[in-house]
């Protein structure tokens, strides 16, 4: 019995190593059950919705939950991300439309420093309110593996649509348009 | 002193050498005075976030940001320390190369020294068992071992001596 000792202990050993292995790796993929609810029209509810994130550039906080009754459009965003460049001027002539409607674009800077991002504010005259997400846990529930990336929230609080790309065209008018008239 | 009370003492002994050496080593780098700080020793520290890769060997834009917003640090004349403490704020943890000791990353700071006290533990138990089972097995002839008879004794000196010379 005692022969049969210290290779159960190494044994043991490797198999708990493999097992850390496996949970690492499997903590590392990208979540896209949103993106397959989302295509069923089974809308989940937008998570984290309670995380209070730091405001841009002011001292205060926000979270989803404030918006609540809004249609709210989150864009993740980083100043050093050429699309994310490309696509403001798109999402700004959107938030004008927006507030005429109870209805609100919000940024999240993601991967970024602060001092860049309000550079990046200025610099296209984002009017949206912009938040912080610093851990990366607010965009983490949303299956965010890169910047920029968009979803759309309704009155309700579930997400309706999400483009994981660059915005381009009519994409975000003509998904947000379909939500704006339903009631809270 | 038994085997295994010698065998435990100096288990011990090496646990409190390997304690002494990680105390001496903080004491001596604060010892010295505070080095002013540069990319290139950053950059080996911290992460670039979007490509998940050390910012040294990073190539992307996001890594051109991170560097040029350290760069302004340095400008700004921070320690390292405080650089790597701003760009947690600013990037999180996962900035950093190694990452912070609690929760699941506590296994990347127990397993290593865990594992090397693991086995010199079994080496210290199996290699003393080792060398006596091969004494034992070296002094005692086999138990079936029969001495030779007269015939066999003398056929085999014959031929010892034939092939002898």
């Amino acid at each position: 019995m005692r022969r049969f000792a210290i290779p159960a202990i190494a044994l043991a050993v490797a198999v708990g190593l493999l097992a850390l292995l496996g949970f690492g790796v499997a903590h590392l993929g990208t979540d896209s059950s949103i993106d397959a609810m989302v295509a069923r029209g089974d809308y989940p509810v937008a998570p984290n919705a309670q995380m209070q994130l730091p405001i841009l550039g002011s001292s205060g906080r926000e979270s989803l939950a404030d918006l609540r009754g809004k249609v709210v459009v989150i864009n993740v965003f980083a100043s050093w991300c050429g699309p994310c460049v490309a696509e403001a001027p798109i999402l700004e002539q959107e938030q004008r439309q927006l507030v005429k409607n109870n209805a609100t674009i919000l940024g999240v800077a993601y991967l970024d420093n602060s001092s860049d991002s309000e550079q990046f504010v200025r610099q296209h005259g984002i009017t949206y309110p912009v938040v912080r997400d610093v851990s990366g846990n607010f965009v983490k529930g949303f299956g965010t593996s890169g910047v920029p990336e968009t979803y759309v929230i309704n009155r309700q609080g579930r997400i309706v649509a999400l483009q994981r790309e660059q915005l381009a065209g009519g994409w975000l008018q003509q998904t947000v348009s379909r939500f704006l008239t339903q009631p809270a | 002193m038994t085997r295994a009370a010698r065998q435990i003492a100096a288990l011990a002994l090496l646990t409190a050498l390997m304690a002494g050496l990680q105390a001496l080593a903080p004491a001596a780098a604060s010892a010295t005075p505070t080095p002013r700080a540069s990319l290139t020793d950053i950059e080996s520290d911290v992460m670039c976030t979007s490509c998940r890769e050390p910012l040294e060997v990073a190539q992307s834009p996001q890594a051109d940001s991170e560097r040029a917003y350290i760069r302004m640090l340095i400008a700004q004349g921070e320690t390292k320390q405080q650089i790597i403490n701003n760009l947690v704020a600013q990037y999180g943890p996962s900035v950093l190369g190694k990452p912070p000791a609690h929760g699941f990353n506590l296994t990347v700071y127990i397993l290593p020294p865990a594992i090397l006290i693991l086995g010199v533990a079994i080496l210290f138990v199996t290699l003393p068992r080792w060398r006596r089972r091969t004494r034992a097995a070296v002094a005692q002839p086999p138990p079936d071992l029969k001495p030779l008879d007269p015939g066999e004794a003398r056929r085999l000196d014959d031929d010892l001596a034939r092939f002898g010379g």
